[in-house]
């Protein structure tokens, strides 16, 4: 075997983007077929039922549950307002009332001899989708959604937190090797995402949410950092629903990692354009990265030809595990054997040579990914 | 009603048997065939599984991991639909083709119970044995307020939900306001969008009219019969099979390329975990002991557990968020940094090691390179392993609630209902399997692993599974058990040893170097080894994997192996095995002796470690020098 398949992050300037955007629920579809769409526009929405609230009816009238409908001046389908009565009790000749009143606004849905319950269900709640990126809407799916189409640059992080936001693109710092800091964010920076190099500090995610950007780029974040601005651990590696109001998309790893050459490169080039961005991370069969999606429609689309991961002699990767963890390193060659490595394991390998060191040192395949320049 | 889940025994002649077990990351192909009259494992391929976009097809990882298949045996197996069944006459194909599937999350459900520690209890146990991850347990008395347990039914997107409640002829209140919950949360399926969610009722057979008048019109009702039909007996049957059915039908048939794959094999696709419980048992029931299997996973680690005089006692518990990729951080969330570290014989920074070990989160297919990376992921299998098997033992409980009839010999036994069933003691064999277990370079490192985590007890014998096939081969054994029999002996499982472990009597205090326990082993060569081993330590005794021993254990006072305080202990045939043969844990068994002093914690790591040869002591030396 004289190659190896590794694929990495997607990092493109020119690519064809196509976003689904589904409701959770059947609904309505608000858009057609060649609409122009930008992120706020709403393209599909649907009514939640509201939600229910049950009363204990036998409770509030002191009465058996079988005996409820008998008192039940409200029926089954019919509306009632908060503190409306909806069960009224006479006892000794109609001298003592007891009324037991609903206290939310909606349709009373259901009344249970055997419980004794009664449930009054909210109006319905509308939810919509939508548009979240710069594009036309090229397909619809009847009742459930859209998809939307854009040609632009398409960038993956490697992990992030906070959902869907847009805002203008603005590099920070001068090199893909630079800390961003506190000190780096400004009051200009209000709504923008701000691009960072080797790191977010702890410092610089604050001053980010006082100022209110939209959100942070960089390669890396201290574990202990993201922690404390969240006020709670990460457990299991599925985000993008964290009530935060700024979205942080780390592109290499945890830690002060420099960002990948090729991305910091590609984002100076979108310093000031319009991107959509989502900290969503769902690691998992059918990975789901954080992306960038900055939106071009006067670019030429060409695919990378290298982004079906093939690797071979020559080709540039990254090492993604210590002790080379972050390292730039070329493929020297991939032999076919397995072969025994420090812990033991006897595995796949290659030999690489350092990028800082110009030192050739043997490592695991699955710890290395690919990188373009 | 759809037609029942049968998997029948095949009567007709199979030489050949292509087995997937469609993973969440990957799906694994493995060929079978018969060899001198013997079914054994011919080879395995592999390929990430492609539930998801841009493929969106299960049947496209299948294809890649059978191909494999093709491509190291040199023969073909596939052709336009699927796996070609029949052999053919040209030699392509095979006799028979069957899967496993846990793609996609597998199957995910609510259960719902009158009472938490009773109906609601087997309702849980009664979805983890036909393999489901369950996402809540929703009870009348489980503390929640009524609107908090409908948003959370709202919330959860299950693909089913299995309703108990009540004893058949009992009241039928409480089972029809869980009907109700459910009625006004009007739940929705996770796959489907338009669909039903489908809703098991297994409950109080009086409540049935009730439960179709409320939810029938909501949702898709399945009724079967009560699960816990008296206070003193589990049915838990009626619900599993349905269970099966409704994940062939809705989930599967929701989930991409699956509609494909079902035509491609000839009986049903069965859900991984429902497939291991099924090897489980034939094991347990086999060899007539009582046993527990364990596969730690990236995502979750599943245990599973077959105890009783009849093997009656079936349980599997599912940690959803405990894993050693996917779920890492969560196993550093739940157990803390200090308890990875006290496996771990050097220092490193706290802040460096969180970072690592979200870097294997974030990247989940990476492997340690360095001796000290396996260090730190195997004391993190160890908690993982550890907190699964808590869980597992919680669940693992006889009926609670159940008034025990006592005799006199009880009085001095005063065990109460819902004690967990596991009793270590008891128990013959462990079954581990996962990456971190199956794939450990040193084999001794799986067995020390099971042995701290699980803290064994007495005589148990250490086994793994080598390349993870238990999932396929539980599938193969309800249409072929003696496929399935014979090469889960012969090439799936591996004994890494027998380990012997005396447990401290209460109320004694002993030291560490204190006399505990001298084993007298009689080996096949007709030598005879004898080893005193004093407390807090560990050793071994050489036994080849297919050999066996005869062994006399006499313990010191202060310890019992099993007949009680002091009692000498004789087993006539003692399994050897790969990782050290007969293993003598001497380092105490309630309480187990980890010196909470860093210095005497490494000390003794350190002393343990090179008994058993785990790990490349030179190299160990490196990283403790550094730190």
């Amino acid at each position: 075997m004289a190659n190896a398949y590794t694929p990495g992050l997607k990092v493109t300037g020119a690519s064809r983007i196509q976003k689904r955007r589904r409701l959770s629920i059947l609904g309505e579809v608000l858009v057609n077929i060649g609409d122009i769409v930008t992120p706020d526009i709403p393209v599909a929405k649907a009514m939640i039922p509201g939600n229910p609230t049950s009363i204990n009816v036998s409770n509030a009238l002191s009465c058996e549950a079988e005996d409820i409908e008998q008192y039940m001046v409200k029926k089954q389908g019919d509306p009632v307002k908060a503190n409306e009565a909806i069960a009224i009790q006479k006892t000794f000749f109609g001298l003592f009332t007891t009324t037991c009143v609903s206290p939310v606004e909606g349709v009373l849905e259901h009344v249970s001899a055997v419980t004794g319950q009664v449930i009054v269900r909210e109006p319905a709640v509308p939810i919509q989708v939508k548009a979240y990126i710069n594009g036309e809407v090229t397909e619809i799916m009847d009742r459930e959604g859209v998809v939307i189409e854009t040609k632009g640059a398409f960038i993956q992080g490697i992990f992030g937190v906070g959902g869907e936001r847009d805002g203008i693109l603005q590099i920070a710092v001068e090199k893909d090797s630079d800390v961003l800091d506190g000190q780096h964010i400004k009051p200009e920076h209000k709504d923008k995402i701000v691009i960072g190099g080797s790191l977010m500090t702890g410092a610089a995610i604050r001053r980010a949410h006082e100022i209110g950007a939209a959100g942070i780029v960089a390669g890396g974040v201290i574990d202990k950092d993201l922690v404390d601005y969240l006020g709670f651990d990460i457990g299991v590696a599925v985000t993008g629903h964290e009530s935060i109001p700024l979205t942080l998309i780390v592109t290499e790893g945890f830690g002060q990692i420099p960002m990948a050459h090729k991305t910091f490169e590609l984002l100076q080039t979108l310093d000031g354009m319009h991107a959509s961005i989502n900290g969503a991370t769902q690691i998992r069969a059918g990975v789901m990265r954080p992306e960038i999606i900055v939106p071009n429609e006067d670019i030429d689309v060409v695919e990378s030809a290298v982004s079906d991961g093939e690797m071979e002699a020559g080709t540039l990767i990254r090492c993604i595990r210590e002790p080379y963890f972050g390292q730039l390193a070329e493929v020297v060659d991939l032999p076919p054997e397995l072969r025994v490595v420090e812990t033991g394991a006897r595995v796949r390998i290659m030999n690489i040579k350092l990028r800082n060191s110009g030192e050739v040192v043997t490592v695991p395949r699955a710890n290395v990914e690919l990188i373009e320049e | 009603m759809s037609a029942e889940v049968k998997r029948e025994p095949i009567t007709r002649e199979i030489n050949s048997i292509i087995a997937t077990d469609c993973g969440s990351t990957t799906t694994k192909a493995i060929l079978i065939e018969k060899v001198d009259g013997v079914y054994r494992l011919i080879n395995r391929g592999e390929s990430p599984t492609t539930v998801e976009a841009p493929f969106e097809d299960v049947t496209a990882g299948v294809r890649n991991a059978v191909h494999e298949l093709e491509e190291l045996v040199g023969r073909k197996f596939l052709g336009p639909n699927g796996v070609v069944t029949p052999t053919q006459p040209d030699g392509s194909g095979v006799d028979i083709y069957l899967s496993t599937s846990s793609a996609g999350g597998g199957l995910q459900m609510m259960v719902a119970g009158v009472v938490k520690s009773m109906t609601a209890e087997s309702a849980q146990r009664a979805a983890l044995g036909a393999g489901a991850i369950v996402m809540d347990v929703i009870s009348i008395d489980d503390g929640r307020k009524q609107h908090e347990k409908i948003e959370r039914i709202r919330h959860l997107r299950p693909d089913m939900i299995l309703v108990s409640g009540g004893i058949d002829g009992g009241t039928v209140s409480h089972v029809v306001e869980l009907g109700e919950l459910i009625s006004a949360a009007e739940p929705k399926p996770r796959l489907g969008i338009g669909f039903q969610l489908p809703i098991i009722f297994a409950g109080n057979r009086d409540a049935r009219k009730y439960m179709t008048d409320i939810l029938s019109k909501k949702v898709d009702l399945r009724i079967v019969d009560n699960l816990r039909p008296v206070l003193e007996m589990e049915n838990l049957g009626p619900a599993r099979e349905e269970i099966h059915n409704l994940f062939m039908e809705h989930v599967m048939a929701q989930a991409p390329g699956y509609n494909k794959l079902m035509r491609w094999t000839e009986v049903p696709i069965m859900p991984t975990p429902g497939a291991v419980g099924k090897i489980i048992q034939t094991v347990a029931v086999q060899n007539n002991i009582n046993i527990i299997g364990v596969d730690i996973g990236g995502a979750t680690t599943d245990v599973f557990s077959v105890y009783g005089e009849d093997h009656e006692y079936f349980n599997r518990t599912v940690s959803a968020n405990l894993g050693m990729s996917y779920s890492i951080c969560n196993v550093l969330l739940e157990t803390g940094v200090d308890n990875i570290m006290r496996w771990v014989p050097f220092d490193i920074d706290e802040a460096d090691l969180r970072n690592r070990i979200r870097n294997k989160m974030i990247r989940p297919t990476t492997i340690p390179h360095t001796l000290q990376e396996l260090v730190i992921e195997q004391a993190c299998a160890r908690e993982a392993l550890r907190l699964s098997f808590t869980h597992h033992k919680s669940l693992a409980t006889g009926l609670k609630g159940v008034q025990k009839q006592r005799d006199i010999g009880d009085a001095f036994e005063q065990t109460g209902s819902g004690d967990s069933i596991i009793d270590l003691m008891h128990l013959g064999m462990i079954v581990g399997s996962g990456g971190v277990l199956s794939h450990a370079p040193r084999r001794q490192q799986s067995a020390l692993m099971m042995l701290d985590s699980f803290q064994l007890e007495g005589f148990t014998e250490l086994t793994v599974d080598s390349i993870f096939m238990t999932p396929q081969l539980g599938v193969l054994s309800e249409v072929h058990p003696e496929a399935a029999d014979q090469v889960f002996k012969r090439d799936c499982l591996i004994y890494l040893g027998t380990a012997i472990v005396p447990v401290c009597v209460p109320g004694s205090n002993p030291k560490e170097g204190d006399a505990c326990i001298t084993v007298v082993a009689h080996l096949p060569d007709g030598s005879t080894v004898e080893k005193t081993i004093p407390f807090g330590t560990i050793a071994c005794i050489p036994l080849g994997e297919a050999e066996y021993a005869d062994v006399t254990c006499r313990v010191s006072n202060n310890f019992d192996l099993g007949p009680g305080r002091g009692r000498e202990v004789h087993k006539p045939r003692v399994r050897g095995g790969v990782a050290g043969g007969i293993i003598i844990d001497a380092r105490g068994r309630r309480p187990f002796l980890l010196p909470t002093d860093k210095p005497n914690r490494i000390r003794k790591l350190t002393e343990w470690f090179v008994s058993l040869d785990i790990y490349p002591m030179d190299i160990l030396e490196r990283y403790m020098r550094q730190s």
